[in-house]
């Protein structure tokens, strides 16, 4: 396997916070430089000058009142939460212990 | 003919003439869900209590003289992806696997105003991302017509559910073909609406500027009954289009005299299955011998919307599932601090394929590549776009296979992510292009798999859609053809 692309995978990884096991990791350097050389065949096409479709919906952006609406009530909002302190989600501590 | 054998148009008729009561319609698919899921597993969730109140609820209403939606007392199964208040919708995820929505998507509100019964929520590739079911968190669904295949997928449960006689009806969603080619291998109708005409709101996304929710059905008919019940603008979705929506069962019969139908030169050009092409040329045929004008059509750039695609929706796919990270919702792992609680929680709850799109994604958007990859595949979209765009000077509606094969086995595909991507190569262009397309069957193969054909029009253009699918219905089969299921020679009431 292509070891700067095992590290390209690893870094990716980082990005997208995905733990990815050691067998995975080679497993999916594989897998993406095979799937990447099927995306490439858009190189060999000439796109200049033309405009990237994001949406195919032209609709100007869609304005309303400013009116306050009745929301979630709290503990629906929180009844799916993993971990939760009184009104709150609740997360380990942000910064890695040195 | 038992109740369950019956379309939905037909149920239809029944409960309007009170021949028979919605608790009876809805037991009868129940009790077809008991004899037959257990080696199909089509169903995630099962909610019989849930059918039978509303059922009960529309039984009542009818004999107090109340006037009912057509589609009351219909049941129907739904994907999934789509969020029903206060019933488990999971995506096939490990992730999710615990995830009870507080609120209904536009869709199901809509569904539960006319009074259609919730068999269940069906088994998909996990976020959609897949052809198989295989990529399901849980397990493999079963094509009723041969059960070492696949359905298709994503939407294989809701494919199984209705070619099984289990829901007459069933929601799919369809991102590049997740609607189309189940449909084309359990011998369903399968559509897929133009980008924006069903509400989004509730679809749990995969790739937003792709997703559309769809029916499958047995006839054109059943699918234009349920789509006239969920399109329409939605205040909730963005993206929702704010045209009127048509009866699309008005004028079903008006035959195909005159419609101009071009037959994409690539599809047949390509090494599909020869009994594939054989059948959507034999059904092109047959358009024609009633009047249509069939041409020959060329879109050059089928070839890399495949690649454009598996940029695309990818890159939306990576920023979507980004919210997946044990705090609000769904699975945790727990970890010393934030980071590593992310990574670990993410790492566990999500399956193989979709780890890959994460990372295909976040690699097509990363610094350094975004311009070569991501902004280049939405240029080649515009292209597609305007390639469909001169078709449609010369075409009312585009012909080709929905697949270049009917249904593989089970585990045929599933170690090469590449072949399995390859099996939607017909559906992508469609979904790029956010026009609408229908998938037909043409039949049964020698090996008495199920065919399909794929129609696609400009945008809004459903109703011409749905009135050739229901002109072939009528011409090939007078009843839609239905497997024999092992357990069916049993006896199984």
């Amino acid at each position: 396997m292509d070891k700067d692309f095992t590290r390209e995978v690893e870094h990716v990884a980082r990005l997208a916070r995905l733990h990815l096991g050691a067998d995975e990791k080679d497993k999916m350097a594989g897998q993406l430089q095979s799937i990447l050389g099927i995306a490439k065949k858009i190189q060999e096409l000439d796109t200049t000058g033309i405009e990237p479709t994001s949406h195919v919906i032209k609709l100007p952006a869609v304005m309303r009142e400013d009116e306050v609406k009745p929301s979630l009530p709290v503990d629906q909002v929180l009844q799916n939460a993993p971990k939760r302190s009184k009104d709150f989600f609740q997360v380990p501590r942000i910064t890695a212990v040195e | 003919m038992k109740l369950y054998e019956n379309t939905a148009a037909a149920l239809s008729r029944l409960l309007a003439k009170r021949e028979v009561s919605a608790v009876e319609v809805t037991q009868s698919f129940l009790d077809r869900i008991s004899a037959v899921d257990l080696i199909l597993k089509a169903f995630v969730t099962h909610t019989p209590d849930i059918a039978l109140k509303t059922a009960q609820a529309v039984d009542r209403k009818r004999a107090e003289g109340e006037t009912l939606h057509p589609m009351a007392g219909i049941p129907l199964a739904i994907k999934d992806n789509i969020c029903t208040d206060g019933i488990k919708t999971t995506c096939s995820s490990k992730i999710l696997s615990n995830y009870i929505p507080p609120f209904d998507a536009t869709v199901v509100k809509a569904l539960k105003t006319v009074g259609m019964p919730l068999l269940g929520k069906t088994n998909m590739d996990e976020f959609a991302m897949g052809s198989s079911t295989e990529n399901s968190a849980f397990f493999t669904s079963r094509n009723p017509w041969d059960t070492d295949r696949v359905p298709g997928g994503s939407s294989g449960g809701s494919a199984v559910a209705v070619a099984a006689g289990m829901a007459p009806l069933a929601l799919g969603s369809d991102t590049g073909g997740s609607v189309r080619q189940p449909a084309s291998f359990c011998g369903l109708i399968g559509l897929r609406p133009t980008y924006g005409r069903v509400s989004r709101y509730g679809l749990i996304a995969f790739a937003s500027s792709l997703d559309q929710i769809g029916p499958l059905a047995l006839t054109a008919e059943d699918a234009a009954m349920l789509l006239g019940v969920i399109a329409g603008y939605d205040r909730l979705d963005s993206t929702s289009l704010p045209e009127e929506v048509p009866d699309y069962q008005k004028d079903l019969d008006a035959g195909v005299k005159g419609i101009r139908i071009g037959l994409i030169r690539q599809s047949l050009d390509q090494h599909f299955d020869p009994e594939v092409n054989a059948a959507v040329l034999k059904t092109a045929k047959l358009l024609e011998q009633n009047g249509a004008e069939i041409g020959e059509v060329s879109l050059p750039l089928t070839d890399y919307g495949l690649s454009a695609y598996y940029l695309i929706a990818p890159s939306e796919a990576s920023s979507n599932l980004g919210r997946y990270d044990g705090v609000r919702y769904g699975y945790k792992v727990e970890g010393s601090h934030l980071e590593e609680m992310f990574g670990k929680t993410r790492g566990e709850g999500f399956g193989a394929e979709v780890k890959r799109r994460i990372m295909i994604g976040t690699y097509a958007l990363s610094t350094g590549y975004y311009d070569a990859y991501y902004l280049k595949a939405m240029k080649v979209r515009t292209m597609i776009r305007r390639d469909y765009e001169t078709a449609f000077k010369s075409f009312d509606l585009i012909l080709g296979a929905t697949t270049p094969t009917p249904a593989f086995k089970i585990g045929e595909k599933s170690d090469d992510p590449l072949q399995m991507y390859l099996s939607d190569v017909c559906n992508i262009n469609d979904a790029l292009a956010g026009i609408p397309s229908l998938s037909l069957p043409t039949g049964l193969n020698s090996s008495g798999l199920p065919m399909g054909m794929q129609i696609s029009a400009p945008p809004s253009g459903e109703k011409l859609l749905l009135k050739v699918a229901h002109f072939l219905d009528c011409q090939q089969r007078g009843i839609p053809q239905r497997p024999l299921l092992k357990s069916d020679e049993g006896g199984v009431k």
